[in-house]
């Protein structure tokens, strides 16, 4: 049995660091706007005229804003296991960057286990795999730093 | 309000929703059909035809507001198409407006149709990586009831919202949609039948989330001048305003199909919402505000979203919506009626024809003739809708 070779679903959104992965956002070099996915051409800070973005690592760690579950198995192009395993998603709050990113919650963890509140920490795990790949993605995981309502 | 800030509406009409599996013109044309009649106007006066497009039926040639032009017969009327998502609907009525407030035609015709696929609604096929709205399915497996469930957990957890309020929204609209001709879902529910039906996105149920139909909606609009002409002095229902607002930066609130929301750590996010913009925009254009009106049409995708509706056009204020549905207040025979037409919970979303329904069942109800459903006495509406990518849609309509 061979191992799969571990790639990401997208190319540049985050570090493969399988230990302390990060999102790859954008900061405006004129106004320090973060953004995420990264941009690439304008600012979108209507009061900038930038046209130029460093890559910026987001925090790895935020706060739970909003969270649900997809009960049914969402449509293509979205790569569903067979059968399909219901999963949690949650929006975060990145206090440093001051915005909300979304993400899945990892296998295992179901809304009972959220709040709005809940800290929660980046990591990579499997989005779907083919013969030879594994396609990572980022996904959220609760740090137990605050707990949920089943604790 | 003065002639050369509103248009007339003299027909409204509209194909019954439902899942007919027929292609989308002819509901868009037998739309046309009874709104031309109910304006006592042959086809062949129209001057404008403003269309509403769907993406979900070929491609853009073939969804155009030519296609209902072309189908109703070539007359050289002048024409325009527009793809806003779920707002179509209002910026097509907000094409034919302008024309006619710019005085370069009278009388026009807003058209918008769809026929609807079953389930999901899922993104544009093939390898899109570049598109936010494939990338959320692929990446992330979000679908649009993710987004409206993030909203309705947000407002259990902060303004103490339950399941059985989300649920009496739905018995509720069920209840005002059974004597409307047009709608889809005529039949009561009961709390516990919303309640035992499968969860879809927590903590939102398969009957909590507007369904996918086919339908169609038309509008005759005209100027004042031409109103009086035609129709005589008789009491004339009017269209006072349109929104069609974009959101301001920093959007700090997530909203389909976006990954993110966007950073406020270097501007600072003041003023209203995004959803609140969209209805205070159009009373400013109307001179009124959300006391004046009589009834809303808001778009409830879920149940738990009307609700946020009745604080983002002014009802009530932030945290106050539950109040309001628990008193009353927003069913027919309370303060100000929300969706007497049965909202999309009876109807399911026929995406560029629905903003146009939202306004034909407000001149039905400002007419006195929504029968069933009337809200007596009504003297001004609103509607409120919201169509992916940022397109805010408000029409504010009097009589």
């Amino acid at each position: 049995m061979t191992t799969k070779t571990r790639v990401p679903a997208i190319e540049g959104w985050f570090t493969l660091d399988e230990q302390q992965p990060t999102l790859l956002g954008s900061r405006c070099t004129s106004c320090g706007n973060f953004a995420f996915p990264k941009e690439t051409f304008f600012c979108r800070n209507p009061g900038c005229q930038g046209r130029e973005f460093a890559e910026a690592p987001l925090s790895r760690t935020g706060t739970v804003w909003s969270y649900t579950d997809a009960c049914y198995q969402p449509p293509k192009p979205y790569e569903a296991a067979d059968p399909y395993v219901p999963f949690a998603l949650a929006a975060v709050e990145l206090a440093a960057e001051q915005m909300v990113v979304m993400g899945q919650v990892v296998p295992g963890v179901g809304v009972g286990d959220l709040q709005v509140g809940t800290e929660v920490e980046l990591v990579l795990d499997t989005l779907y795999e083919d013969d030879e790949h594994e396609y990572v993605v980022w996904k959220w995981r609760p740090t137990g730093a605050t707990t949920g309502k089943g604790a | 309000m003065p002639d050369d800030k509103r248009v007339a509406v003299l027909g409204a009409g509209m194909h019954p929703w439902g899942k007919w599996g027929r292609n989308f013109v002819e509901y868009g044309l037998a739309a046309a059909g009874d709104a031309l009649a109910e304006a006592g106007l042959p086809w062949t006066d129209i001057q404008y035809v403003a269309g509403a497009d769907t993406i979900r039926n070929g491609y853009p040639g073939f969804v155009a507001g030519a296609t209902f032009a072309q189908a109703l017969g070539w007359t050289g009327a002048r024409v325009s198409s527009a793809y806003a998502a779920c707002a179509s609907g209002a910026q097509a009525i907000n094409n034919a407006r302008a024309q006619i407030l710019a005085g370069l035609c009278d009388v026009a015709l807003v058209v918008g149709a769809d026929t609807t696929p079953k389930g999901f609604f899922t993104p544009v096929g093939g390898d899109r990586k570049d598109d936010p709205d494939w990338l959320r399915f692929h990446l992330m497996g979000a679908t649009n009831p993710t987004y409206f469930a993030l909203y309705a957990r947000r407002r259990m957890e902060l303004f103490g919202a339950t399941e059985a309020d989300f649920a009496a929204v739905k018995v509720k609209n069920a209840r005002h949609g059974l004597e409307n001709p047009y709608a889809r879902y005529r039949k009561e529910v009961t709390a516990d039948e919303v309640l035992s039906s499968p969860m879809v996105a927590d903590p939102l149920r398969l009957l909590e989330i507007c369904a996918t139909s086919d339908g169609g909606a038309a509008l005759v609009l005209c100027s004042m001048e031409f109103a009086r002409r035609h129709a005589g002095k008789a009491d004339l229902v009017t269209i006072d305003a349109v929104s069609t607002v974009t959101p301001r930066f920093p959007q700090t609130i997530i909203e389909m199909p976006n990954f993110s929301t966007d950073s406020s750590a270097t501007t600072a996010s003041v003023g209203p919402t995004f959803k609140q913009s969209v209805a205070l925009a159009a009373y400013e254009e109307a001179g009124i505000g959300p006391e004046d009106v009589s009834l809303a049409e808001v778009y409830d995708l879920s149940s738990a979203l009307e609700l946020d509706w009745y604080e983002d056009i002014g009802l009530c204020k932030q945290g106050e919506a539950e109040r309001m549905l628990r008193d009353g207040d927003t069913t027919l025979g309370g303060r100000v009626p929300v969706n007497a037409s049965g909202g999309l919970s009876c109807f399911g979303e026929a995406i560029p024809a629905q903003a146009i329904a939202q306004v034909c069942e407000l001149v039905w109800q400002l007419r006195g003739q929504a029968t069933g459903r009337q809200v007596e006495g009504a003297r001004v509406g609103i509607t409120a809708n919201q169509g992916l990518f940022g397109h805010g849609s408000s029409v504010i309509v009097s009589r």
